[in-house]
């Protein structure tokens, strides 16, 4: 019984996975192959790019709170034209989907990475980080505007054919309206999601303890809402999502499959421990031969087809 | 770099602030370099949550232990200071770039603050190894956090103290202590950790004496091992100014390319 090969294959799109399990934009690079192997993810996704060089934020970037994190990096990037040289063809050694994570400052510069990027024979999907602010209006995230979101995705679609994914902004009145409005305009799978706003104070110094003051809040601390986040978007659109908030073991991703994600992202995990992702893997296959499932798809969602009534919240 | 867990042999206070740890290191220590760091977990739980860096205190090749000289300050180092002799440590490393010591240098110039003395005293112990004449200037907030002084003295470093304590710690004070040296002996090359007012003392000492110097920054940090990109710094090559990762890049930096904020 236990020899049977079970499937951890899952979908995102036309995209074929060969498991489940994927990094967290921005909590991956190329160096961390010197603690797992690359080979056994479901796919790469390394930093987010931009398409010109760009500085990152004033120091801390980053700093600890209870269960988690905070970081405003600021996108630090190196501009498209240095990705292209220099890291697709580091990641593009590695039989294993790659996912380019892109950022931008207009709708406009979406597209036009799009386009570059999208059309690149290396890259396999694109993550749409619309999380991020836009410069057109006011800094406000592309993501917290459905009409903007639905705009910025109906237009990368028109410019290349690699599944798109919309990384979603948790900072949002209803996730559901923004997943919504990324599904109409034809967006092929959703992370679920980026970093939560927050902020901690140093009580001795009487200063903010990120250099940004606010920064996005990630670690096992916001995984119970990314959870209850997950089981909303997968009742209000038919697309796959990818959870990514918190996952620090193999449970962790399991319940976010459960509650409605195709796949699962990995980030602040890694920083703990560099080899989380094959663990969390190996947790899962371990998790499907104790339960007697063959197919991971069937662990997708299963929380809601055991008929578990949709109270309003 | 490689994930170790390693058997801590001892492991004590050893001033009001400051704790010394040695650990087993089998086949580690040839590969590590003074002003290398750990990632070290510190506790499996929510707070401290992430890793912390250390620097290394003393590299042991004969007895293969490295050593670790820490100030407890906050949520991280204070749940350290629970491992018990006996039990393992979660220790990611060696990380980042070490210090370069020239064969050519006869002299060098060692400027460290607090818990930066532990790290060049990593340096003293392997350029007096090499043969070298080392003076290091050693400043703390009390005689009592200057606990690495006698370790060094017995290696045969000239070792010189400051304190608040003494007064007699301020940057014009030391200033004045580094040109009296520079009258009587010649430096070849000048090493600083633990105090931005001190490195920029040093980067304008050694570039006005012409003597090359480095440092050894620091700066809070997730991954510690290039992905993040959380623990930067600014460097001037040329024209330009180049944002870098302390992990990766340094920790050890040419001190004449620092932008010292």
């Amino acid at each position: 019984m236990n020899m049977r090969s079970r499937n951890l294959e899952v979908k995102i799109g036309n995209l074929a996975l060969a498991n489940p399990i994927m990094p967290a934009s921005g909590a991956f690079g190329v160096e961390m192959n010197q603690a797992m192997d690359f080979n056994r993810l479901g796919a790469l996704v390394p930093k987010s790019i931009t398409k010109y060089p760009r500085g990152g934020n004033p120091t801390p970037r980053v700093c600890e709170v209870t269960s988690g994190m905070i970081n405003s990096i600021g996108i630090q990037s190196k501009g498209i034209d240095y990705y292209i040289k220099e890291a697709i063809p580091e990641y593009a050694q590695y039989p294993v989907p790659l996912i380019s994570s892109i950022s931008g400052d207009t709708v406009e510069e979406f597209v036009e990475m799009c386009q570059i990027i999208g059309n690149h024979p290396d890259v396999d999907a694109i993550e749409l980080n619309i999380s991020c602010p836009n410069l057109e209006h006011d800094g406000k995230a592309f993501g917290m505007d459905p009409d903007i979101s639905y705009d910025l995705i109906k237009r990368a679609k028109q410019v290349t054919d690699v599944p798109l994914i919309a990384k979603l902004t948790p900072n949002v009145r209803s996730i559901q309206e923004i997943a919504i409005a990324c599904e109409n305009a034809g967006a092929d799978a959703l992370t679920v999601a980026n970093t939560f706003l927050a902020m901690a104070i140093d009580i001795h110094t009487m200063k903010p303890k990120i250099g940004n003051i606010m920064g996005g809040i990630s670690g096992p601390a916001v995984k119970p809402m990314i959870v209850r986040m997950i089981y909303q978007v997968y009742q209000s659109v038919d697309i796959p999502i990818i959870g990514c908030g918190g996952v620090m073991n193999p449970e962790d991703a399991i319940e976010m499959m459960v509650a409605g994600a195709t796949a699962v992202q990995v980030g602040t995990a890694s920083f703990i421990n560099p080899n989380s992702m094959i663990e969390i893997i190996e947790g899962i296959e371990a998790y499907m031969i104790d339960k007697e499932i063959d197919d991971i798809n069937e662990l997708i969602g299963r929380f809601h087809a055991d008929g578990t009534p949709n109270l309003c919240v | 770099m490689q994930s170790n867990k390693l058997s801590i042999l001892e492991h004590r206070q050893v001033s009001v602030r400051y704790w010394h740890m040695v650990v087993s290191a089998q086949g580690l220590t040839e590969q590590i370099r003074p002003g290398q760091f750990f990632n070290i977990l510190c506790g499996n739980r929510a707070l401290p949550f992430l890793r912390r860096p250390f620097s290394i205190y003393r590299i042991n090749r004969e007895e293969e232990t490295i050593e670790f000289l820490y100030l407890v300050q906050g949520a991280g180092t204070r749940e350290m200071t629970n491992m018990k002799v006996g039990e393992s440590i979660d220790l990611l490393g060696p990380f980042g770039i070490g210090f370069t010591l020239d064969e050519q240098w006869e002299t060098v110039l060692l400027l460290a603050r607090g818990v930066g003395i532990a790290t060049l005293a990593a340096l003293a112990q392997e350029a007096v190894a090499q043969g070298k004449q080392c003076i290091a200037i050693l400043s703390a907030r009390s005689r009592n956090d200057l606990l690495a002084a006698d370790t060094l003295q017995g290696l045969g470093v000239d070792v010189l103290k400051v304190t608040e304590e003494d007064g007699n710690s301020d940057v014009t004070q030391v200033e004045e202590l580094i040109m009296d040296i520079l009258d009587k002996r010649k430096i070849d090359a000048g090493f600083t950790c633990g105090s931005k007012r001190l490195s920029r003392l040093m980067q304008k000492v050694s570039i006005n004496n012409g003597f090359p110097a480095q440092v050894a920054l620091e700066e809070h940090m997730a991954c510690a091992m290039g992905a993040c990109f959380a623990c930067v710094c600014d460097i001037r090559e040329g024209d330009a100014i180049k944002s870098v990762r302390i992990c990766t890049e340094g920790p050890v930096f040419d001190l004449s390319k620092v932008v010292m904020a």
